[in-house]
């Protein structure tokens, strides 16, 4: 989330002043050092837990090389690992997962910013963020015994007969597979599309929406035609944040997309996806290529979402400071 | 009234309107939610279902006393663990020090935020599991406290910050040490957020299932001591709602409704201790 924070003009002065021993004796030394000690550990937790990552995976890092992710055999029996119909599953369901989630999320944060009330707005934004409180592994509950035999017997037929002609709507309906898993995950990232978009949205400084009106624009052209395009990269940053968060997804899809290795064009198949093998198998894994290989799958989606978190916080800040950071009232 | 000028009018009416459809779908999803778990696991929740341990495979009835005691103990190492690190982390970073380090701790903490949780769970699995040679408690404990650092540390920090400058001055002007004026001015002013960022990270951690996966692990009964694998409420939901038995389905609903009422419960009172609180900036 953007963040400003107020700066508190600091008292270096008085403190630099004094001595270092009555510092000491007056405990600041021995506060610092402490409270530095535990900034330090979460820096060195992080740098153990990159380490494990890349250790962990080094024997299948340089026995398959890049051919991890080419190869689609996964079997455990004859020590082959091949990644890619998992690569493919979260690619997809995430896919699958925006372009549901990223429509319904920015409008219903267009309506939040521009149009509602504050207290309905506040309201409404209070609603979302208990949303994006419910735990995944609920979200995988109503998935199985809700959204699947819905699924099944409602929206996939329904999309055979109407859609059917395209590659991504055909086949059987078994209810799980990577449609199921990507409506999922969108109802789950859609809260976060809301807050950053909202909190962006409200960022973009009043002139330019009373400048557009007084252009002779409609409400809808000032905010689609100027707000928006002013808000782009903070809106394009909660799509990344929403896209790291489905890549690495593990409940909710493990629960709903079938959990099998298939690489195939329609959405209806069942499939699988990085962090749902290792969900599945992680305790199962016997023998040290096995592990290694599940573990160099938990590195792709460390770096995976590392990259586009990153992305997200660069677009987010970089939009909130050019509105002059006024969403924070 | 020209017609371009009706028809443009039209759509941004239309447009509005749908962006309004849009709002209304998202808020609804939580009281679906909410709906079909009282719906479901309203009537499966009794007496038994915290009290009785889990009946064995293929018989009805039992409850999940040991998940919710396992819960229980894996929360309160996380806090124990993650809590004093997020906040005198924060502490640090506030009050005592320059640019680069704060930039480097706080960047840690934001891709600590970041990591998916079931990459979590490899971590503690290789740091605490591997060493041990057993799933136990103290594992899945580590693994929820780790992600609880980041949450607590950030948003700690900004309440701190967010202290007026008045009131370090007058401390300082009174003679206090820097330390005596953290402690006595600056934290106490600032409880009300830091409460509340506590109890988000908690709430956040509650209903974490893949971290716990292969650190705590599972067990259908009592885990004596913090060296055993142990039951945890989202890991029994998980098992529960993906097993073949009529009986578990409706006792995983029960655990679900369980869960997120505490989970909702905190979130509720986290923003209701910060609402009531003196003007501080929302993050």
């Amino acid at each position: 989330m953007a963040t400003t924070t107020t700066t508190v003009p600091s008292a270096g002065p008085v403190v630099g002043s004094r001595s270092f021993l009555s510092r000491l004796r007056e405990g600041d030394e021995i506060a610092r050092l402490i409270t530095f000690l535990f900034a330090a550990s979460v820096v060195l937790v992080t740098l153990l837990l990159v380490f494990e990552l890349w250790q962990g995976s080094v024997l299948a890092r340089h026995k398959f090389g890049l051919n991890f992710f080419f190869t689609r055999v996964w079997d455990p029996i004859f020590d082959q690992f091949g990644a890619l119909p998992f690569i493919y599953g979260t690619v997809l369901t995430s896919a699958v997962a925006l372009a549901i989630a990223v429509p319904l999320g920015i409008g219903a944060a267009i309506f939040l910013a521009e149009l509602a009330p504050q207290k309905i707005s506040d309201t409404l934004q209070f609603f979302i963020d208990l949303l994006a409180a419910v735990p995944s592994v609920i979200y995988g509950l109503l998935g199985v015994f809700i959204v699947i035999p819905l699924m099944r017997q409602y929206i996939q037929p329904a999309l055979k007969s109407t859609l059917g002609f395209l590659p991504l709507f055909q086949g059987p309906a078994y209810g799980v597979g990577f449609l199921t898993a990507g409506i999922v995950l969108a109802i789950m990232v859609i809260p976060y599309i809301i807050s950053v978009s909202r909190e962006v949205l409200l960022s973009v400084p009043r002139d330019q929406r009373e400048a557009a009106l007084a252009l002779g624009a409609t409400r809808w052209e000032s905010t689609w035609k100027v707000v928006v395009p002013f808000a782009r990269n903070g809106i394009m940053g909660s799509i990344f944040l929403a896209l790291a968060r489905a890549l690495g997804e593990t409940m909710a899809v493990t629960m709903v997309i079938g959990n099998t290795p298939t690489i195939s064009a329609s959405l209806f198949s069942p499939g699988y996806s990085i962090a749902a093998v290792i969900a599945n198998e992680f305790t199962e894994a016997t023998g040290d290529l096995y592990l290694q290989a599940l573990i160099e799958l938990g590195l792709v989606l460390f770096l995976l979402t590392f990259i586009l978190n990153g992305l997200a916080r660069l677009m987010i800040v970089a939009t909130s400071q050019k509105g002059g950071g006024m969403g924070h009232a | 009234m020209t017609s371009s000028l009706r028809w443009r009018k039209f759509v941004s009416g239309f447009m509005l309107t749908m962006t309004g459809v849009c709002a209304v779908v998202a808020v609804s999803v939580l009281f679906l939610i909410l709906g079909y778990l009282v719906y479901h696991g309203g009537t499966s929740i009794g007496w038994n279902f915290f009290t009785k341990l889990p009946a064995p495979v293929g018989e009805t009835g039992g409850g999940m006393a040991n998940a919710i005691l396992g819960s229980a103990k894996l929360l309160m190492l996380a806090s124990l663990f993650g809590v004093p690190i997020g906040f005198f982390g924060a502490i640090y970073l506030a009050e005592f020090s320059g640019g680069t380090i704060a930039f480097v701790v706080r960047y840690a903490a934001d891709l600590l935020n970041g990591v998916p949780s079931i990459v979590i769970g490899i971590f503690a699995y290789s740091l605490v599991v591997l060493p041990f040679k057993h799933f136990s408690t103290l594992a899945g404990g580590f693994a929820l406290g780790l992600m609880m650092i980041p949450i607590t540390l950030r948003s700690t920090e900004e309440f701190l910050r967010a202290v007026p400058g008045a009131l370090r001055e007058g401390a300082m002007a009174l003679g206090a040490s820097k330390s005596r004026m953290i402690a006595t001015v600056i934290v106490p002013a600032a409880y009300r957020g830091i409460l509340t960022a506590i109890l988000l990270a908690f709430a956040r951690v509650a209903g974490e299932t893949a971290p716990l996966l292969f650190t705590a692990f599972g067990n259908r009964f009592w885990s004596p001591g913090w060296n055993q694998p142990t039951a945890s409420l989202p890991v029994m939901i998980f098992t529960y709602a993906i097993a073949p038995y009529e009986d578990w389905h409706r006792q995983a609903w029960a655990a679900g409704l369980v869960l997120l009422g505490l989970i909702l419960v905190v979130n509720i009172v986290a923003r209701g201790i910060l609402a009531r609180g003196i003007a501080v900036p929302r993050s």
